[in-house]
């Protein structure tokens, strides 16, 4: 083989490889983005039934009914609108009424059920998303960063 | 007073720092013997002085000095001595001045040890780090100053972030900033040779042991990481896809395709300007981590809080470093000419393959950490998404299978010109194997996902490859045994650390199969003396008790396991409550086992006197812990290597453009 054809083969591996990368990104995109939303968003309906998405907000004060055995009932707010969220499992050790939280799940019957809630490892940090949504409904007040 | 002496040292540093990046570069112009020595000296000062730095913080948190704000943000006086001391670099402060010290600590290392080196490459990567270093001074000295007074001083302190009070936590940071620093010393270098304009196989043999070295600490830091989420955060998984995660797998996958393609310098004096590209990418990524980490711009399950001023400075540092040393390669890197050619079926063309596919992965990886950012961006903060676990798994398991098949077989390949044909011939069993294993996966499972299949293929593939490999190298059945094992003990140990290496990931890849693929979860509540069976294990939940450590209260529930009517162990998963910041934690309680964890969380009670309880039976985990363990150990292996310890061979010729007499 002669040096411009080894280079050839080297770049045409080279393509390949990313065209199968930049198939394989694209793909996993359209099927596994997930879009944040506000409870407002929901109410303003933003969300179709059948897509995942991640819902975020503040638990609203004394929403959360652990009546129902391992599965937990709440209630997320961004204090204009609120989504009714349930959940099966372990609630993270952060997770408090008042406080920011992020969940994933889909609507089902008007409820958001989500099979992941999202930790924090720092009480003193709020997702930005959270934050975001509360300053869209223009009830924040903390400061402006 | 001593906080005062810390910070003075500090300036100092930097002082001594400035003059650095510029005394031994402007001699190593000149060719100024003098002048370039200055680095040697200039390092071991530097080092001193951050040292004191650094001791004093530690002094005033072991002392518990709550005049101090940092202190008392992240110290309490009740706190066990431990995390007193790995509170130092448990926060943000303290862990950018760890990272100073242990740049320091790397240029001490080349100014002492480097007598091979050839003065002006030494003085010049010296000054480089002196650069780097000056930069990471300047953030900490003007937005993240750790020895800040505050008056009056604090009754008590406001307690270390629990979840970070953990042994596996406190040896983390250091190992992964071990890592991410160790390839400032190899962008160092690359940048020294740019400007020299050379790159040869002796400048291959000085950097590959600092990539190695980096390679050992970061493997072995995110592993720890990873271990550290599996049993603290109770979520049954130990890698999440995380954007902090992600900061640190960016540069280990770039790490590990400039190892490799550091071999191929030294060995075939080829691929040279590809290696300085990656040299500078693989420093890029480390910055790029702090830079997620410590600006949180991205929403992390690990995000701390966080200050966006401080962001944007490591922002600009970041721009500085990487569009300067960008720059200098696309004016210096044509000069740079290759000899050794080689065909595309060749061992060389196997580690191309391994460069190519590794920095695919990387980039991908970054793509999906960064997509957020990138939508935030063009739609006005008005569209916010998330890419998480599927993506990457989508995208990331199919880049890595051929990857893995291929290591089976670069090995085999000659230098120059390979014999694929033959090598797979060899491979024969390992093929078989692998065939026989994933039919009987694909019976045992029956329709679950094909990953599983896959897994168990590529894994057994690259595990008995590797041994394959070896029993090539010392001849077996092809000699007498006798001399077959002397063959084997006399391998050199760089042969050994890539044995061992590709080994352990051939465990490590059955590690996340098994975990991946087949775990088992189930969530109920319970009441004490209730069993559930979960892979055919029994868990009895016997009840739980409340009892009191050393800064906290704890509850801590028993489980008893058995199988077919045996006990097989007792778990003590526990829920804490760390009195000083009133926060909870979660502590699995796991027991392992070679076929799998046996993993229990409880949670919250319940009036009725239940407990809501989350058990896993999480198949092979082990054998990740053991295959990384494994790597690290190859690695650690291929850097005691004698010819490593010897220095380098001569260079060839003098060069053109300025040098010294030697």
């Amino acid at each position: 083989m002669k040096r411009k054809h080894k280079r050839l083969t080297f770049v045409l591996v080279a393509l390949v490889l990313l065209g199968g990368a930049a198939t394989l990104v694209l793909n996993a995109f359209e099927e596994n983005i997930v879009f944040f939303m506000s409870p407002s968003d929901i109410a303003a309906g933003k969300v179709s039934d059948e897509r995942r998405f991640r819902l975020g907000g503040l638990v609203e004060d004394g929403s959360v009914d652990r009546s129902g055995g391992e599965t937990v009932q709440f209630r997320v707010t961004d204090t204009a609108n609120v989504v009714k969220v349930s959940y099966t499992g372990i609630l993270p050790d952060l997770f408090r009424e008042g406080q920011g939280v992020v969940a994933e799940g889909r609507i089902v019957d008007g409820v958001f059920v989500a099979d992941e809630v999202l930790a924090k490892h720092d009480e003193n940090y709020m997702p930005p998303e959270v934050a975001d949504a509360i300053k869209k409904s223009g009830q924040w007040q903390g400061s402006e960063n | 007073m001593i906080a005062e002496l810390g910070h003075f040292a500090l300036i100092l540093a930097l002082t001594v720092a400035c003059l650095q990046g510029v005394v031994p570069l402007v001699g190593a112009h000149r060719g100024q013997i003098s002048w370039m020595r200055f680095a040697d000296q200039s390092s071991v000062v530097q080092f001193v002085l951050v040292a004191i730095s650094f001791g004093c913080l530690t002094y005033a948190y072991v002392t518990s000095d709550f005049s101090l704000v940092n202190v008392v943000q992240n110290s309490h006086s009740a706190k066990p001595m431990l995390y007193k001391i790995s509170g130092v670099w448990g926060n943000h402060e303290g862990s950018m001045l760890l990272w100073v010290l242990i740049l320091a600590i790397f240029g001490a290392a080349v100014a002492l040890f480097g007598r091979y080196l050839p003065p002006a490459l030494k003085a010049r990567a010296l000054s480089i780090q002196a650069l780097v270093a000056i930069g990471f001074y300047l953030f900490i000295l003007l937005t993240s100053n750790p020895f800040e007074r505050m008056f009056p001083p604090a009754q008590d302190g406001q307690d270390l972030n629990p979840l970070l009070q953990d042994p596996g936590l406190a040896f983390h940071p250091p190992m992964l900033y071990l890592g991410y620093v160790g390839f400032s010393m190899a962008f160092s270098f690359a940048i020294a040779a740019l400007i020299e304009g050379r790159v040869d196989a002796a400048w291959a043999r000085w950097v590959r042991p600092w990539t190695l070295a980096a390679w050992c600490f970061l493997t072995g830091g995110i592993a720890l990481g990873s271990w550290w989420a599996y049993y603290e955060l109770g979520w049954g998984g130990f890698w999440f896809w995380d954007p902090v995660e992600n900061a640190s797998f960016m540069p280990w996958l770039i790490g590990t395709a400039l190892l490799h393609s550091c071999v191929v310098v030294e060995k075939r004096d080829t691929m040279k300007s590809w290696t300085i590209f990656l040299a500078i990418v693989a420093f890029s990524f480390s910055l790029l981590g702090t830079f997620l980490v410590r600006s949180g711009v991205l929403t992390s399950v690990h995000a701390f809080a966080t200050d966006p001023e401080r962001g944007v400075f490591i922002l600009i540092l970041l721009l500085i470093v990487i569009g300067g040393s960008f720059a200098l390669y696309a004016w210096r890197a044509p000069q740079l000419k290759s000899t050794g050619l080689f065909q595309p079926i060749s061992r060389e063309g196997a580690l191309l393959l391994n460069n190519l596919l590794m920095g695919t992965a990387a980039g991908v990886v970054l793509l999906g950490t960064l997509y957020p950012l990138f939508i935030d961006a063009i739609s006005n903060g008005q569209d916010k998404i998330s890419v998480g676990a599927p993506f990457f798994n989508a995208v990331f398991i199919p880049l890595m299978t051929p990857m893995v098949a291929a290591m089976a077989v670069g090995p085999l390949l000659a230098w120059k010109r390979g014999d694929l044909a033959r090598a797979l011939k060899t491979l024969w069993l390992a093929f078989v194997a692998a065939f026989a294993l994933a039919v009987a996966t694909w019976v045992w499972q029956s329709g679950q996902s094909p990953w599983g299949i896959v897994g168990v293929a590529i894994g057994s593939w690259l595990a008995i490859g590797t041994l394959i490999e070896l029993a090539e190298r010392i001849r077996l059945f092809r000699l007498p045994l006798g001399q077959s094992l002397r063959r084997l003990v006399n391998q050199p140990r760089a042969t050994w650390g890539m044995t061992l290496a590709h080994f352990g990931l051939a465990l490590a890849v059955f590690g996340v199969t098994g975990a991946g693929a087949w775990k088992v979860e189930s969530v109920q509540s319970m009441r004490p003396g209730e069993t559930v069976t979960v892979s055919g294990y029994e868990f009895r939940f016997d009840g739980a008790a409340e009892k009191q450590g050393p800064n906290y209260l704890t509850t801590e529930a028993r489980f008893t396991v058995s199988k077919d009517g045996d006990v097989v162990a007792q778990l003590f998963p526990e829920k804490r409550v760390y009195t000083v910041r009133q926060m909870p934690t979660t502590e699995a309680g796991i027991h392992t086992l070679l076929s799998g964890d046996l993993y229990a969380v409880v949670g919250d009670s319940k009036s009725d006197g239940s407990y809501v309880t989350r058990i896993y039976f999480n198949p092979l985990v082990a054998w990740m812990w053991i295959g990384s363990l494994t790597m690290v150990l190859g690695g650690a292996l291929s850097l005691s290597d004698r010819r490593f310890r010897i220095g380098a061979p001569k260079r060839s010729a003098v060069p053109a453009g300025a040098q010294p007499a030697e």
